[in-house]
């Protein structure tokens, strides 16, 4: 955030003239910045003014102007599908954070073992990213679809007490769907963390290894705090895949059994153009859009706002 | 797969259309529908031709997917200003909006001139109005609650008869089920789900009981005993599937009565084309059944709606195409290829096959007919019940009480 800022003082710094040709530079900034600054007001912030403004009002498949105050508020939070989804996006969010991260990070530390066919690796690990979410749904789909995948192979060759049918469970359907967003996603987690881990300096090990430090240990408090920027990054990512997850659920349950695996997004999109309940729908994404900056703003507080005497 | 390449074949074929449409001269009129698959597309090629010959120049607006992806495009068409001369809609409440806002043509004059009100149910021409006005040209009449039924799986069971009431058909349904086959091939996406419950709420719970529900919205109906009992009867079913439901497309679940796996299916007439594609003939083949209980008519639709437009040669072009859609020789061609039955009741039907007869039979008694819910009641209602319907479906554990009462919440909420 406070880069632009920096990048032209720093210009303006190295200009280091006379006052007069400062403001010249600092104005030729804010002309190159205008255009920007107008696209941000209108596609970003008068957006989210109207959709907040037509979440308070009776419109069904156009947006009319009858106030009608909390009514649609009061309608989400008595519907169960709403209150699913969140429940859902909240354990698929947890687990499918936490799960590629976990796993990215392994993949990146077995690769920065110099193991041989290293480009290789990287690459099938990388694959999944390259599908898009539709892709890995309808394979999952498949792999788990008790007629067609796992379960029918396993029956197939005796092993019948092994269960592969969560799909079909509405207990158990959304954890395929936070497998499917694991496989898809921990390779770019890994991309990101190998990064990381190459940018550890060597004479740092080199110092472990004669003071006799196992290697988890150095893993665990040394090289870890290192990649926190690193960690960060990959997490912001995924949370946004997680706000917006949307295709995935679409393509591996549709959204069931039932109403079991339904997410926010899903609502959203159902209730805006096949439902044709505007007010309902722009109801629920100002819910996600304050929860989001709920959870936002702390983190940004703490980030940026907390170490600017550090850094200066 | 076969999906993809019925619509690129649907999409060729109409562009086909679209350019023999170009070349000739004549009222210009941009139709906007979303019939893509193989057997919609050869009915709006009928439709296409009609108004050709009768010295109109249709440009196909053909969007693939579902109206629920087809309708916003050209609801934003229209707010924009820049709206297609048609556009298709479900018969029923979906044009109710666009309609208050004054951004629809009515049709009264036309539909005076050319009498449309002797020659439409009565139910249908009320459905194509809005506060006493015409806005829709009806163009066809879907059947939605129908069983189809395997006539190689019933008799592989032991199934003799045409089950008439539930009793006999859970005793089919325990028949297949002891041959080592699946009873009921169900598929458990929502709007699948909920259409097999308005089947039996319509079957088993009467057309009285259905009326109050999705007509009137009468939350004292919901509550009764009766409604209880076809809810009973709809989680019965719950043991006569397969695990492979969930999320299951219509035309699979055919699929597997035409490979002689599943007993039962289901769904409206356009489940016809997956029979007859297969080659397989309607009551010889596969049988249907309106009901089991009372035997009535479940009607649902296309209409074309007009938005209003400032251009006088293209109002006249709008005039001569519902014109052509409510025209005997339109309906009979474009029907035949879709699976449905005409909208208007004195076109001759002769030809079409042995479902559709069963069907026009139930259709010449008025107190037969009846209309879908997405007809009676605003979408919004009808889809977060299907909500519900798909959450009872799949959770055991809620009780009849807790349906109706939730049932009976959701409409309070959305009135």
């Amino acid at each position: 955030m406070s880069t632009p800022e920096t990048a032209a003082g720093t210009i303006a710094g190295a200009g280091a003239g006379t006052t007069a040709t400062r403001k010249k530079r600092h104005l030729s900034a804010y002309v190159a910045l205008f255009p920007a600054f107008i696209i941000v007001l209108l596609a970003y912030v008068v957006t989210v003014v109207w959709n907040i403004w037509i979440s308070f009002t009776d419109s069904k498949v156009l947006p009319v102007n009858i106030f009608v105050g909390t009514k649609q508020y009061e309608r989400l939070f008595t519907t169960a599908r709403w209150l699913i989804s969140l429940q859902n996006v909240i354990v698929f969010g947890v687990l499918f954070i936490a799960g590629c991260l976990i796993l990215g990070f392994l993949l990146a530390v077995a690769l920065d073992q110099k193991v041989r066919f290293e480009n290789t690796f990287r690459t099938i690990f990388l694959y999944p990213f390259a599908m898009s979410f539709i892709v890995t749904g309808l394979v999952w789909q498949w792999i788990m679809n008790p007629t067609l995948g796992l379960q029918k192979v396993a029956d197939s060759i005796g092993f019948t007490w092994i269960r592969f049918d969560w799909i079909v469970q509405s207990d158990l359907a959304l954890y395929v769907i936070v497998l499917a967003g694991i496989w898809q996603s921990s390779g770019l987690v890994m991309a990101i963390m190998l990064a990381g881990l190459r940018g550890v300096d060597r004479e740092l090990w080199k110092a472990t290894r004669i003071d006799g430090v196992p290697a988890w240990r150095v893993y665990l408090h040394i090289v870890i705090p290192i990649l926190r920027p690193t960690i960060i990054t990959a997490s912001v990512l995924l949370a946004i895949a997680v706000v917006r997850v949307y295709e995935l659920v679409l393509a591996t349950t549709g959204g069931g059994p039932g109403i079991s695996t339904e997410v926010p997004g899903k609502f959203i999109m159902d209730y805006l153009f096949g439902r044709g309940n505007i007010a309902l729908a722009t109801g629920a994404s100002t819910v996600m859009f304050i929860t989001v900056v709920i959870l936002v703003t702390p983190w940004l507080y703490y980030e940026y706002f907390r170490e600017k005497p550090r850094g200066s | 797969m076969r999906g993809l390449l019925m619509a690129l074949v649907g999409a060729t074929a109409l562009i086909a259309v679209g350019v023999t449409g170009a070349q000739a001269e004549g009222k210009r009129a941009e139709v906007l529908h979303w019939w893509t698959s193989g057997g919609e597309a050869a009915a709006v090629r009928e439709l296409a031709n009609a108004f050709n010959a009768a010295g109109g120049q249709w440009v196909d607006t053909a969007i693939a997917g579902s109206g629920s992806t087809a309708r916003p495009i050209g609801i934003n068409r229209i707010i924009g200003g820049n709206p297609p001369t048609a556009m298709q809609f479900n018969t029923g409440t979906q044009m109710n909006d666009l309609a208050q806002q004054g951004l629809l043509r009515p049709l009264d004059d036309l539909a005076k001139e050319q009498d449309w009100k002797s020659a439409l149910t009565p139910a249908f021409y009320n459905a194509i109005q809005y506060q006493g006005h015409i806005y829709g040209a009806p163009i066809n009449d879907h059947g939605q609650n129908w069983i189809f039924y395997s006539k190689a799986v019933f008799k592989k069971a032991g199934v003799t008869e045409e089950p008439k009431t539930w009793d006999e058909m859970f005793a089919a349904l325990d028949k297949i089920k002891a041959a080592g086959l699946i009873p009921v091939a169900v598929g458990g996406q929502p709007w699948q789900l909920q259409s097999m419950f308005n089947s039996i709420l319509l079957g088993e719970g009467g057309k009285e009981l259905y009326s109050k529900v999705w007509k009137d919205l009468d939350t004292d109906a919901v509550k009764s005993d009766k409604f209880k009992h076809v809810a009973e009867v709809f989680a019965k079913l719950r043991n006569y599937q397969d695990p492979g439901s969930p999320n299951r497309d219509w035309n699979v679940a055919t699929g597997m009565l035409i490979d002689g796996k599943a007993g039962i299916q289901f769904m409206g007439d356009w489940a016809k084309g997956e029979f007859i594609h297969a080659n397989m003939v309607a009551d010889k083949d596969f049988g249907c059944i309106l009901g089991p209980g009372e035997s009535n008519f479940m009607m649902g639709g296309d209409i074309f709606v007009f938005p209003v437009l400032k251009d006088k040669a293209a109002t006249d072009a709008q005039t001569l195409l519902a014109t052509v859609i409510m025209s005997k020789e339109g309906q009979l061609a474009f029907n035949s290829k879709k699976g449905s039955v005409p909208v208007r009741l004195d076109v001759d039907t002769s030809k079409l096959d042995a479902c559709a007869q069963k069907g026009l039979t139930a259709l010449k008694d008025p107190s037969r007919q009846i209309l879908a819910p997405d007809v009676l009641t605003a979408q919004d209602i009808v889809q977060t019940e299907q909500d519900l319907v798909a959450q009872y479906w799949t959770t055991p554990s809620m009780t009849a009480d807790q349906f109706a009462d939730q049932f009976a919440q959701v409409i309070e909420q959305a009135k």
